[in-house]
């Protein structure tokens, strides 16, 4: 069994202008890799799990990053790096909740350059898939952690299909809560898909967590001014408090009638392939207070139809619990 | 308090520079002309037999230059890890080297190689292998019994229903192959007030170094020049000479920094003799530079217990009884003494009055094991801590006072020998670090806040602190500089150099007058004791003294001869000897360093004592005539047991909801006789508090037994705490009083400064969940969550290697 850790050889290109960048992307297709960060690029490319030709490097293009006020709302570059968002007056003034989230990302160092591109579109961390096993996300046809003795404590509760991996971003399930818009290019046009569409679960896509085709770049979030200055909760639970991933997190954002709830919208992550509406939970909250009381009313609603594996029945208390305190005044 | 002029005293160790400007040279820095760089090719399943090896896709590839298989190299025999195998017993066991001239050739060059596996049975649970039936983890058995009549493999089995009643929590009955006491059990459990019986279990996890072990090689003249990743220096030499089939005087080792080994780098590990063959077949130097997820499969682990304690406590809070059955997951190369090693931890640390331990160390198809900081006693002391407050609640006792009523003194007599002790001090250790917790205050404050609630927890730690019979060297040229020779190994607690000062202290000499030689077998450096075991403190202080001592003898002695007068006559300060009746009669160092060289003999080394090792004595032939040579072996007396001891505090605040707990207070206290080095021991006490914190709530082994695979191969999966997962300030003391066997008091530290840690963490969480005793390490956030939620855990009773 090798075993690796040199970068091997890969064609670089730093495009200057996204046009430049759709056409590579066109041109290599599944061989080409699009770079943000890196976070999620390096490693597969040491291990030689993944075994791209061309990397396509998007941060020398301008138009890709930043923060920008829109007629209704704003809109985030691909490139941007969640330091930027966290520290952004404007995300901070309508959109905290976005900012609590890419706040739990990683660690400073990997929010230094880590983009919001890059952790909305980062790769299942399953550890069968990660170590580089024909399991059927990679294009085999077993799933090593849904097996009768699997070691699965952080996979997922809901909708599986054949693969039992999460979703890891942590921005997702607050953009997934704040109704967001991803922008997508390809060199046919742009494409403009709802957050909740653009995670996509192994029934719909085994091999991606996004709706995003091969030859199409993720260029910029747009997040609708609709849930501006809401009520908004984010907890992640995870081993560590730095360099984790979520056990389980919660991104909410409630519409408020003086002390009750007009609306809202609840979002688990940690549960299952792409962040996890809380449908029942939301529908059961319209009319509520906030208080202990209510949170212990609908608790049970958020694990509803769960199926645990092996080792992750845990999460069904735990989300509970996160929905509990979500609700508190 | 003797007014030492360097000892308890802080300094800038030599090698801080180099660390803090990057130009601190580990192994992987060295180079040398012609160097090719090698990459391992291990096994990809559990166990298995090697058919067939196809290298054929190599020949006439660009760059490659050479295979190295397993029929290259020397046999070792099993249990002991080999070079290169034919028959992995776990995943990552390395099955042949490949050499290139670049990294980048020498990974590609991994993936045309064809290797054929014969599958065989494999466990990585011990429970698994031990049950009627089970797959053995070697085809020469399941268990290797180490003992003075004999050592060798064995098979053991449980029926089925002895396993049953050990997973449920029953004493065990299957057989075990170790087996020690002292006193009346019997009588001492039919003492007792109350009885504790708990099973447990604590898993292996990783070393976790730093620095993916590196060995660079060549041959030189017939000899081995090796580059490498080490925890030890002079200790090395045996047995990587034993492992390259030469002379010890045929092999150089060059180790001047090493990125961690935490046990695993002590001595010379197997692959460290892989450059040496595949330099001498291919007439080039060899650097092997393994991976990080390498270093997990071949860095080594710490041993994982599955056990079952009772103890038994009479109406004032003395252990009148304690029974210990501990089965080790030994890891396929059988490691030894975690089981029999927490047994004596379990006799120092709480004193019973009546005491037995038995033992199975069973083979498993996990990663290999070694020593890892408190190899036994770190683990039994966080199964400990929550069941001695568990006796403390029975007892109506506060877990302070339980703990100090037991509390190991210089009195106490401990393991099956009832061997005596140099000297102990637990029960200071315990009230100053109650003091600076305000231990009263904490554990009486209203713990329940909503959602939240405050935990508190002491733990204690112990490991043997000190041996003896090594020697020292020191040496004055005629320039006035003093030059202290330090063969222990630079693994970066600065003992290596601490332990001069020793050397310096009795020299009375400026600290900026001593020149440190260390790093290099070619620095001529004494034989020494391994970079481990929290010894080298107590060993090298002795070593360098009784160095010193010899120096100033001869000093004495050679003024005396210059000067008129004996030797008596004279004494030493300010880098002179002095005539004590006329203190301005005298020599300095430096002139007595060029009248040594006149006079020879012992004086200069040309002659030196008899009884030093060979090592030293090619040191001091290689130094001899350039100053005077101060040279010995130390024969001070020692008797008894030397302990390290620690005791801990602290104090988290667990959430009810998640799981999640912050540790808001931690207090350290040691108890290590003299304080050497202030800031070297800080160092080491908050150091081994973030271990203990990895261990007690986060760090394991995680094995699907379906396949063997190991899940956690990287820095992420491992779960070692962050800057965030620990306080943000880490409190520690010292008792700071000093042992009558060490010239300065001093004894080690090391190891029980994480035990302490780990066993007071443990203990806090089961204080904020009402005394539940989860009897398990790591206790992890889902276990807290189910506990609190009224599920089951997820694992079965005793299961080990799982989440």
């Amino acid at each position: 069994m090798p075993s690796y850790d040199v970068m091997p050889d890969v064609q670089l290109f730093q495009p200057a202008e996204v046009d430049d960048a759709l056409n590579l992307v066109d041109q290599y297709g599944k061989d080409g890799w699009i770079l943000g960060g890196g976070q999620d690029t390096y490693g597969w490319l040491k291990d030689r799990a993944k075994h791209p030709t061309a990397l396509i490097d998007l941060n020398g293009i301008e138009a890709l990053h930043g923060i920008r006020e829109t007629v209704d709302g704003i809109e985030i570059g691909a490139t941007t790096t969640l330091r930027e968002i966290i520290a952004s007056p404007l995300i901070n003034r309508d959109f905290e909740l976005l900012v609590r989230a890419a706040s739990r990302v990683a660690s400073p160092q990997i929010r230094n350059v880590g983009t919001l591109g890059g952790n909305v579109s980062q790769d299942a961390r399953c550890w069968y898939y990660r170590r580089g096993l024909a399991c059927y996300r990679a294009g085999g046809n077993i799933c090593y952690a849904d097996s009768p003795q699997g070691m699965n404590r952080e996979h997922a509760l809901f909708d599986a299909s054949r693969c039992v991996a999460i979703s890891p971003s942590d921005t997702a399930t607050a953009l997934v809560a704040l109704e967001a818009t991803m922008i997508a290019r390809s060199v046919n046009g742009s494409r403009n898909i709802a957050a909740e569409d653009f995670f996509v679960g192994p029934a719909t896509h085994i091999t991606n967590m996004t709706s995003l085709e091969s030859d199409e770049i993720l260029t910029a979030v747009q997040i609708p001014s609709r849930w501006a200055g809401s009520r908004f909760y984010f907890e992640k639970v995870a081993d560590r408090d730095v360099w984790d991933f979520a056990l389980v997190s919660i991104a909410v954002v409630m519409k408020m009638d003086g002390n009750t709830i007009a609306e809202s919208r609840f979002v688990c992550g940690g549960v299952a392939c792409t962040p996890y509406r809380l449908l029942d939970v939301e529908k059961a909250a319209r009319g509520k207070t906030l208080s202990d009381e209510s949170g212990d009313a609908i608790a049970a609603l958020a694990s509803q139809g769960a199926k645990p594996l092996n080792y992750n029945h845990f999460k069904i208390p735990l989300m509970e619990n996160l929905v509990r305190r979500a609700m508190r005044g | 308090m003797t007014d030492y002029k360097h000892i308890g005293k802080n300094f800038v160790p030599p090698d801080i520079l180099g660390k803090v400007t990057g130009k601190a040279k580990y192994a992987e820095d060295f180079r040398a002309d012609g160097m090719v760089f090698a990459r391992l090719y291990t096994s990809p399943i559990a166990h298995g037999k090697v058919t067939h090896i196809d290298t054929s896709a190599l020949d006439g590839m660009d760059g490659v230059v050479g295979v190295l298989t397993a029929d290259d190299v020397p046999v070792v025999e099993a249990p002991n890890a080999a070079i290169l195998t034919n028959t992995p017993a776990f995943i990552g066991d390395p099955v042949l080297a490949v050499a290139a001239v670049d990294e980048l050739t020498a990974e590609e060059a991994m993936t045309r190689i064809r290797v054929t596996i014969e599958a065989l049975p494999f466990a990585v649970d011990p429970l698994d292998s031990l049950i009627e039936g089970g797959p053995d983890a070697r085809e020469e058995g399941n268990v290797f019994v180490r003992s003075r009549e004999g050592s060798g493999f064995r098979t053991v089995k449980w029926t089925a229903q002895q396993i049953s009643e050990f997973r449920a929590g029953k004493e065990p009955t299957g057989e075990f192959v170790n087996e020690w006491s002292y006193g009346d059990i019997e009588s001492g459990f039919a003492d007792a007030a109350v009885i504790v019986e708990a099973p447990f279990v604590t898993t292996g996890y990783a070393h976790m170094s730093m620095e993916a072990r590196t060995v660079m090689a060549y041959w030189q003249n017939g000899t081995c020049y090796v580059y490498a990743s080490a925890q030890s220096q002079s200790f090395w030499m045996p047995g990587l000479a034993r492992l390259l089939g030469v002379e010890m005087s045929k092999v150089v080792l060059i180790s001047e920094n090493t990125g961690g080994g935490f046990g695993s780098k002590i001595g010379a590990y197997p692959i460290a003799a892989l450059p040496g063959y595949f330099s001498k077949q291919l007439g080039r130097p060899v650097q092997l530079r393994i991976t990080r997820e390498q270093e997990y499969y071949i860095g080594s682990a710490r041993v994982g217990f599955q056990g079952w304690i009772k103890m038994g406590f009479a109406k004032n809070g003395r252990m009148t009884a304690a029974d210990v059955f501990i089965i080790e997951d030994i890891g396929p190369n059988a490691t030894g003494g975690d089981g029999s090693s927490a047994g004596g931890a379990v006799s120092l640390v709480y004193d019973p009055a009546a005491m037995r331990f038995r033992g199975l160390p069973v083979l498993t198809n996990t990663t290999p094991r070694g020593a890892q900081r408190g190899p036994g006693q770190n683990q039994i002391a966080a199964v400990m801590a929550p069941l001695m407050d568990k006796a403390a609640r029975e007892l109506r006792m506060d877990p302070l006072e339980i703990r100090k009523i037991n509390a190991v003194n210089s009195d106490t007599r401990v393991y099956a020998e009832q061997r005596p002790l140099t000297s102990a001090y637990m029960k200071e250790a315990l009230e100053k670090g109650a003091d600076m917790f305000d231990w009263d205050a904490k554990y009486n404050q209203p713990r329940r806040n909503g959602n939240k609630v405050i935990g508190v927890g002491i733990g204690q730690g112990y490991h043997s602190a000190g041996t003896k019979g090594f020697d020292g060297l020191v040496r004055i040229t005629p320039d006035g500089k003093i030059h202290l020779h330090s063969g222990i190994g630079n693994l970066g607690t600065y003992s290596y150099v601490s332990t001069t000062r020793a050397a310096a202290e009795v020299l009375k000499c400026e600290w900026e007058d001593c020149v440190i030689h260390y790093g290099s077998t070619e620095a001529n450096l004494p034989w020494s004791s391994y970079q481990a075991g929290s010894v080298s403190t107590f060993t090298h202080t002795r070593a360098n003294y009784v160095a010193a001592m010899d120096a100033v003898s001869k000093m004495k002695a050679i003024t005396a001869e210059t000067l008129g007068g004996s030797a008596d006559d004279y004494d030493i300060d300010g880098q002179r000897v002095f005539n004590i009746h006329n203190t301005r009669q005298g020599m300095t160092y430096a002139a007595v360093a060029a009248r040594a060289i006149q006079l020879g003999g012992a004086y200069s080394g040309a002659s030196y004592p008899d009884d030093i090792h060979e090592i030293t004595q090619r040191a001091v032939e290689n130094i001899a005539g350039t100053g005077l040579i101060g040279v010995a072996k130390d024969n001070l007396p020692q008797e008894g047991v030397i302990p390290g001891l620690a005791a801990a505090f602290v104090e988290i605040e667990l959430d009810l909801e998640t799981g999640k707990y912050e540790i808001l207070d931690y207090v350290g206290i040691a108890e290590c006789g003299t304080v050497m080095h202030p800031q070297g021991l800080a160092g080491q006490m908050k150091g081994g508090a973030v271990w203990g914190m990895g261990m007690a709530g986060l760090e394991r082994h995680v094995y699907d037994p379906q396949n063997g695979l190991p899940a956690n191969v990287g820095y992420h999966q491992c779960g070692i705490p962050t800057y965030l997962d620990v306080p943000l300030v880490t409190r520690t003391g010292a008792v700071d009083l000093p042992d009558p066997q060490n010239p300065f008091g001093a004894r080690g530290i090391g190891e029980p400064a994480m035990g302490c840690s780990v066993a007071a963490l443990t203990a806090a969480i089961s204080d904020a969940l009402g005394g539940h005793t989860f009897s398990r390490t790591p206790v992890s956030r889902d276990m807290i969550v189910n506990h609190i939620a009224g599920r089951p855990q997820s694992f079965k009773p005793q299961q080990t290697n799982n989440f």
